[in-house]
């Protein structure tokens, strides 16, 4: 099958060696890509799935066994595990490596993901974050032998961790800056709909509360924290979980706009700061800030799993087939579980300048709430309602398709 | 084609019946029901299904 619009790269490589860059690798391969894929990861490990680290992989009767994605056979790529890239010159085509190792290219596609944002200040042992593999493994000894935890941040991975800490029997207190967890990213109903769940197993949440300082016992081994609210609590153990950020440092200086994410366009071609694409970078996953539909096609980085995957396909089309590209307009989606509750949400809820309550019910897990900006809906959140939440998710792409089709005919008027 | 779903991983993410609406679906109980022997012609909704399920819990084979 010939495609006249099909590029002859032959030598691709992939930044990222979790879900994005082995989807993309596999999206290459489905597209009949025939040359060289080389998939560059700072891990020593080949590619796992991350949910699973802040939820099941925490609880003690969990075999701590990595859960490594399948990697399907006759993939053929050159992995380059254990080793991150640390700079690209996209002039001449060139990636280097930290052990001085330099790559080139025809086409790049760039799936570096996200890291957790840091805490400002030194930090005691026994203060965690949670990422990767190794970070799991750190705490899930730490849950093991500690009776009192602390988590910082009462987002979804804090919120996860803080819960299986109480399915241990742990003391949990769990500290949050906002007046309800969550409530920016959910609002006030869906944050104390949270915050009750929290409450409900036992976890002393603090709300409206951040943490002064960590102070230690004299072998400086962690004492507890001092909070805002004057309040002191004793801890063996404290995990930071205040967000992430793209993994996107590395970028500095490379000519790309890749300032919290790289920007591209919405074909996924990353963006110099002038607004012109290059033809042979493309960006997927956490590490992308991709203008949406939803969000008057402001560029937004997505930090969920099947964002990656939905990004990952349309990124190494992309790269195969540069004229014309295909845009990828779909429906953003996450879901995270708190104690029971199957939390599931569409669209992008934190958009919203209004949100409506149709069902909340803390005793039967059960929650819908539906998401508006300027009369239109925006986004979905349910709990044990996956019907609901499939109608709500037609209803968006029947949005998000319209505003594609409007952005692309007005982009046709525009020339 | 042939369709499974392993209900013991199912986890209700929906995103199945979001990929290929023609073939999942929630029933009134919000219970997952699929055609277990599509047509053909629905293969790439199929496979899209599959690949964009969180916990692997869809096969697809072909032949009927």
């Amino acid at each position: 099958m010939t495609d006249p619009n099909r590029t002859d790269r032959r030598e691709l490589v992939i930044v990222g060696a979790s879900l994005a860059g082995l989807r993309a690798a596999q999206a290459l391969r489905a597209e009949r890509f025939t040359g060289t894929i080389t998939v560059v990861g700072d891990e020593p490990r080949p590619p796992y799935d991350r949910p699973p680290l802040s939820k099941q992989l925490l609880t003690a009767d969990a075999r701590p066994t990595v859960p490594e994605l399948p990697v399907p056979d006759g993939l053929d790529v050159r992995w380059q595990l254990g080793c991150a890239a640390v700079a690209l010159a996209p002039d001449t085509r060139t990636l280097t490596l930290a052990d001085g190792t330099t790559l080139t290219y025809d086409g790049l596609l760039i799936a570096t993901g996200s890291t957790a944002r840091r805490w400002p200040a030194p930090l005691p042992p026994h203060v965690l974050t949670l990422r990767g593999w190794d970070d799991t493994l750190v705490l899930r000894d730490a849950l093991a032998t500690a009776r009192r935890l602390l988590v910082v941040g009462a987002g979804f991975l804090g919120g996860e961790v803080a819960a299986a800490a109480r399915t241990r029997g742990l003391d949990v207190t769990l500290v949050e800056a906002s007046a309800q967890p969550l409530q920016r990213a959910l609002g006030t109903d869906a944050g104390a709909y949270v915050a009750a769940l929290h409450r409900e197993s036992g976890i002393d949440l603090r709300t409206s509360t951040t943490v002064e300082e960590f102070r230690t016992h004299d072998d400086g081994q962690l004492a507890g924290a001092l909070l805002s609210d004057g309040s002191y609590h004793p801890a063996d153990a404290a995990v930071l979980a205040l967000g992430s950020l793209p993994a996107t440092d590395w970028l500095t200086g490379s000519g790309l706009d890749a300032e919290g994410g790289v920007r591209c366009d919405p074909y996924l071609r990353a963006l110099r700061p002038d607004g012109t694409p290059f033809t042979d970078v493309t960006v997927a996953g956490d590490a992308a800030r991709a203008p949406h539909p939803l969000a008057d096609h402001e560029p937004i980085v997505l930090g969920h799993w099947t964002n990656a995957v939905e990004q990952a396909a349309t990124a190494a089309r992309t790269l195969l087939h540069p004229d014309p590209p295909r845009p990828s307009p779909t429906v953003p989606s996450f879901w995270s579980d708190l104690h029971g509750a199957a939390i599931r949400s569409v669209g992008l809820p934190s958009r919203a300048d209004a949100a409506e309550v149709i069902e909340l019910d803390v005793i039967a897990r059960k929650l819908e709430v539906v998401y508006h900006r300027r009369g239109r809906l925006v986004g979905a959140l349910t709990a044990g309602r996956p019907g609901r939440l499939a109608t709500h998710h037609r209803h968006l792409q029947q949005i998000v398709d319209a505003a594609t089709r409007q952005a692309a005919a007005e982009a046709v008027q525009g020339n | 084609m042939q369709i499974t779903v392993d209900l013991n991983l199912c986890e209700s993410h929906g995103q199945c019946v979001f990929a290929a609406p023609e073939i999942f679906a929630f029933d009134d109980d919000d219970r997952l029901t699929y055609d277990a022997a599509p047509s053909d012609a629905l293969r790439e909704a199929a496979d899209k299904a599959a690949a964009v399920c969180p916990v692997r819990a869809i096969t697809v084979l072909a032949g009927s």
